[in-house]
């Protein structure tokens, strides 16, 4: 067992603690795990500018910006604000549970890309959380946005799987009949289930504590 | 037939016009810098197909050497808030069915396009969708608010330099993932870890396995890529096939403890340090910290869920 491929690892965890550019960091973990795995440099090269070229759709989704940016010049987070601060009742937990469960539905139809940190929580939730918290201090504000993003993810990572042809499921199926193991896609998506509940009761538990501390 | 290649162009207009605009941004000191990295990311949108993999491999390392050696300045867009809020008062409700066009095209198009797969890429239906209806709205907003296609690109920079580096590294970490796949990391760290189970304890190997995919998820900061490692080395020979688990209730808890690790990592870059920059947090692991105490619960959770569960 070649335990030298994992200096990748150390090289990720020492490049993170000692604040070093994290694409720089990326590059020189592959090096250290790819040049002590044996891979001959330009084979390591030509692997690393394969992967990034297949993966771009990851970054074109930036493409929304423009748009964004947009609404933004024409008051949309003003609006946002404006809107909550009419609202009687919006508070900040009542707001962050509704948008939760609400991205858990759309996620377990299988709409993951519908909602997301640039299409949904920049322009609309933190400025409606904002809005809804009224925080005295900028340290309050980050922990108000901060808490937003968070929300997306967890109502996005926990009703996902729900869903019978997202990824992961299909990797399992895949995983698991490689091993002659042969499952419906529901027989592992209906398990997603209990914890899609709890993620629900936890998170908006936790968002109803951070109200009373944060609320106006 | 319409599929990524478009997606790619629409991406890559996107960053060309970032790309130009930072050149002729004499208010920052680092134009040149911006605009290189800028059009580079255009570059790879248009030709990446055409550039062949060492030429890919060697982009990306220019890429790379600009953003950490250059030091990525930022637009400085004049900020006038009353303003703002003028025309936030004149616009009203319009502007949120603006920003609603973006989902609700993607929404539409994922379920319309998938009958229509002669004209859309079936695979690639929801980011066809999401680009057609970014063009939409961006088309409408500028008739709606009457401004020109300049500002919005104006905007969309000023967005993508609060970014700056942050915009690629999901990417980067995505090919990581498979350059460490090539060197064999998971073989190993899988070898490791059913090492340190103590032999005949189902509670233990439930433990090892649950743990295992949170801490394996949150050093790769993907679970797909802790999924296999960890059911080859722990869910399948223990859990499986020795203590009679349903494979079922293994493969798909597993996976989500994988997920409670997500939360839990700077490495899931596109989740945890992208909407940092996105919503311009001065602490690029505020997001991280804020999920923490709902992964952890969420993780005793699943591992209980696990025990009790997969050997009912």
């Amino acid at each position: 067992m070649n335990l030298w491929v994992l200096s990748g690892i150390l090289v990720m965890v020492a490049g993170f603690a000692l604040k070093v550019n994290p694409l720089l960091v990326v590059l020189l973990a592959a090096a250290a795990s790819g040049l002590t795995a044996g891979l001959d440099p330009l084979a390591l090269i030509a692997a690393f500018g394969k992967a990034f070229n297949e993966t771009r759709y990851v970054t074109a989704i930036w493409l929304v910006l423009p748009v964004i940016g947009l609404l933004e010049r024409h008051g949309l987070q003003e609006r946002a604000r404006e809107f909550i601060e009419g609202m009687k009742g919006a508070t900040l937990p009542r707001l962050l549970t509704g948008y939760l469960l609400l991205r858990q539905l759309i996620s377990a139809l299988g709409l993951t890309t519908v909602a997301g940190q640039a299409q949904t929580v920049r322009p609309l939730l933190a400025p409606m959380a904002l809005a809804a918290a009224n925080p005295e201090s900028e340290d309050e504000a980050e922990r108000v946005k901060a808490m937003a993003a968070a929300t997306d993810n967890v109502g996005l990572f926990f009703g996902e799987d729900i869903f019978i042809a997202i990824g992961s499921i299909l990797l399992m199926k895949g995983f698991l009949e490689q091993q002659g193991i042969v499952l419906a896609p529901f027989d592992l998506s209906v398990w997603a289930i209990p914890t899609a509940f709890a993620a629900f009761a936890i998170h908006s538990l936790r968002l109803w504590r951070f109200g009373r501390r944060h609320q106006r | 037939m319409i599929g990524l290649p478009f997606v790619y162009w629409v991406a890559g207009l996107v960053f060309a016009a970032s790309g130009a605009l930072s050149a002729r941004d004499a208010s920052n000191p680092k134009r040149w810098v911006n605009a290189a990295f800028w059009a580079l990311l255009a570059f790879s949108m248009f030709a990446g197909d055409w550039l062949g993999d060492l030429g890919n491999g060697a982009l990306v390392i220019v890429l790379v050497v600009v953003a950490a050696f250059g030091g990525l300045g930022r637009a400085t867009v004049l900020d006038d808030t009353a303003e703002r809020q003028d025309r936030a008062a004149r616009h009203g409700n319009r502007l949120f069915l603006l920003a609603l066009v973006i989902p609700a095209t993607a929404l539409i198009g994922t379920l319309a396009f998938k009958s229509l797969p002669e004209v859309v890429d079936a695979k690639q239906v929801t980011l066809v969708s999401l680009a057609l209806g970014a063009l939409l709205a961006l088309g409408i907003g500028l008739v709606w608010l009457r401004d020109t296609p300049v500002s919005a690109m104006q905007e969309g920079r000023r967005l993508l330099d609060a970014l700056s580096w942050a915009a690629i590294l999901p990417q980067m970490l995505a090919s990581l993932g498979v350059v460490f796949g090539l060197a064999g990391l998971g073989k190993v760290i899988g070898t490791l870890m059913s090492g340190v189970i103590p032999d005949g304890s189902r509670l233990g190997a439930v433990l090892a396995y649950g743990l295992g995919m949170a801490l394996f998820t949150m050093v790769m900061g993907n679970a797909f890529a802790a999924f296999p490692v960890m059911a080859a080395a722990i869910g399948l020979p223990l859990l499986i096939q020795q203590y009679h688990g349903d494979p079922a209730v293994v493969a798909a808890v597993g996976m989500l403890c994988g997920f409670c690790g997500t939360l839990m990592t700077p490495m899931a870059a596109n989740f945890n340090i992208v909407p940092a920059a996105l919503l311009e947090l001065k602490d690029r692991n505020a997001v991280v910290k804020m999920q923490v105490p709902t992964a952890l619960p969420l993780l005793a959770f699943n591992i209980a869920l696990l025990y009790w569960a997969a050997f009912r």
